[in-house]
């Protein structure tokens, strides 16, 4: 899994927080020119994974790789820019790299919101934000970019324009992408790679492989099947709000880890399978 | 033209908010205006411990400001009280214990007035070399790492993914705060530095569309401000550094009338 052509990768890693692994055991890497979507419920960790892969926190158990040329474009899930701060949106593209006023025209024409050049970051709608934060994304020529539900605040028309854009980037600059997205239909329409988390990685691979298998099926239920399904996640345990899990036989413990008594037909169960009988 | 204690003053306020403008700004886009006030509390506690050990006061000051924003760092780090609790508890207890400390020196006499409303018509040339030099090497190092320090400021995980290093932007702005308090507390005193590093932001922020712009205006309107205070504290024989905050509120004010809005909205097309 870990090709030595990948621009970063994670080796059983995990993030441990206030007495509790917010994730844990995540394997998984992305080579360029190519789309991995992270998919997952609330609190299933699929963020804190991202924010592993960008450095922004280091991992607790296990480790993270990354190639010496890997140069980061991020679209954050959301921005907030303080009254106080006076941005434009051509000052804001230029934040982390240094542009000429063409490449900042340019890389704004290609999401359609050149004409917001002048206008505060404050005051964009949803859509036109997501729109200016992936111009600024990839005006940074980056060879890994991460987007963190790039379509939030977008209609639906758009957001299937947004993910033919990244797409088409991903082709053009030959750039691995890593997508944290809540829209399966979607996701199976324009992604190589599915990596389902759940407090650890479900199960991953390529979207009809994934979508075929019984694994899947059982995963997510029947109604996820088919490319224009409704995305409902029906794993066989549910993370409460006081991020106890609730397993599918009615046990209720504080992770939802091997040892702490799951039931996915996983090979990494099968060394646990006594304690998780209990 | 700096034997005149006048022009002296003028020039070292000047310096002051040449450099309180950019700084300032950084103040009151990441809401550090209570850290700010807890550093310059802590000034009272570094005039004491300049008498105390006998070293140069601005040294001393600097040294204790920079103690004291590591240690609240670590208190922020180990979690407990919130962090207003935290400035409130740090900022007032420096400050008393500054004040106590030094009533127990009875063989010292400290004009209290001074310290905390400053003295600037005080000011001599070597204090003059100070701020000057001082301020350069505070402007000079803001400016290096001015990119960095406003990508952080914009959004710390989108910078550090990014490679900007916000870490080791914040520790230096932090020193960097630490040098204008020291720098500046003889000029306006302990209570009245983080309005000079406020208002002056707070109202380009009024006129500006961009960062580096409303930088440059704070800097103009701290100079009013200090221009425009001097002079009435001498027409008027007002104590002079509340006088130049009283300006700068002045200033602050005008820029409620509709024409700062309209400098603005032209501005953004």
């Amino acid at each position: 899994m870990l090709g030595t052509n990948s621009l970063v990768s994670l080796n059983n890693a995990g993030i441990h927080r206030a007495n509790k692994w917010l994730v844990r055991g995540v394997g998984l890497s992305i080579a360029p020119g190519e789309i991995v979507t992270l998919i997952g419920p609330n609190g299933s960790g699929k963020s804190t994974t991202a924010k592993m892969i960008l450095d922004v926190i280091q991992p607790d158990e296990g480790s993270k790789t990354s190639r010496e040329d890997l140069r980061v474009g991020y679209v954050p899930q959301k921005i907030e820019i303080d009254w106080t701060l006076p941005l434009r949106v051509d000052r804001f593209m230029s934040i982390t790299t240094r542009l000429s006023v063409a490449e900042i025209d340019e890389n704004l024409e290609r999401t359609s919101v050149r004409h917001l050049k002048k206008a505060q970051i404050r005051n964009l709608s949803g859509g036109e934000l997501q729109r200016v934060l992936l111009a600024r994304a990839i005006a940074r020529k980056p060879n890994l970019l991460v987007l963190d539900e790039p379509v939030q605040g977008v209609d639906f028309s758009g957001e299937i324009a947004l993910y033919e854009l990244i797409s088409e980037i991903c082709d053009e600059l030959q750039c691995g992408v890593l997508l944290i997205s809540h829209d399966l239909h979607v996701v199976m329409a324009a992604t190589d790679r599915v990596v389902c988390l759940n407090g650890h990685v479900c199960c991953q691979g390529t979207p009809d492989a994934v979508a075929e298998s019984s694994e899947y099926k059982h995963l997510f239920g029947e109604r996820a099947v088919g490319a224009l399904a409704v995305y409902q996640h029906a794993h066989d345990h549910q993370h409460l709000p006081d991020g106890t899990v609730l397993h599918a036989d009615g046990s209720i413990t504080e992770h939802c880890h091997p040892e702490d008594g799951h039931h996915h037909d996983h090979d990494h169960d099968e060394q646990y399978e006594e304690k998780s009988n209990v | 033209m700096f034997d005149d204690f006048f022009v002296r003053a003028l020039i070292a306020g000047i310096g002051i908010a040449v450099v309180a403008g950019p700084l300032g700004c950084f103040v009151v886009w990441r809401r550090l205006a209570y850290f700010g006030d807890t550093l310059a509390h802590s000034a009272v506690l570094g005039v004491f411990m300049a008498v105390f050990l006998e070293i140069n006061v601005m040294v001393s000051v600097f040294v204790v400001a920079v103690l004291i924003s590591v240690l609240l760092l670590f208190l922020q780090k180990r979690g407990g009280l919130a962090s207003d609790a935290l400035l409130g508890l740090l900022s007032h207890s420096a400050l008393a214990l500054g004040l106590v400390a030094i009533s127990f020196m009875t063989w010292v006499r400290i004009d209290l007035q001074a310290l905390l409303f400053g003295d600037i018509l005080s000011v001599s040339k070597l204090d003059l070399a100070i701020i000057w030099i001082g301020g350069l090497v505070v402007l000079g190092s803001l400016v290096l790492i001015w990119r960095q320090l406003f990508a952080a400021t914009v959004n710390e995980e989108l910078a550090r993914a990014e490679g900007m290093k916000p870490d080791r932007a914040n520790l230096i702005f932090m020193v960097l705060m630490a040098l204008i308090i020291a720098i500046s507390m003889k000029i306006v005193g302990v209570l009245l530095i983080i309005a000079l590093l406020i208002i002056p932001a707070a109202t380009a922020r009024r006129i500006a569309v961009n960062p580096e712009q409303m930088a440059f205006l704070s800097v103009l309107i701290g100079v009013m401000a200090v221009g425009g205070g001097l002079f009435g504290s001498l027409q008027w024989d007002t104590p002079s550094g509340p006088s130049i905050v009283v300006m700068a509120l002045v200033l602050f004010l005008l820029t409620l009338f509709p024409l700062a809005q309209k400098l603005r909205s032209k501005q953004e097309g």
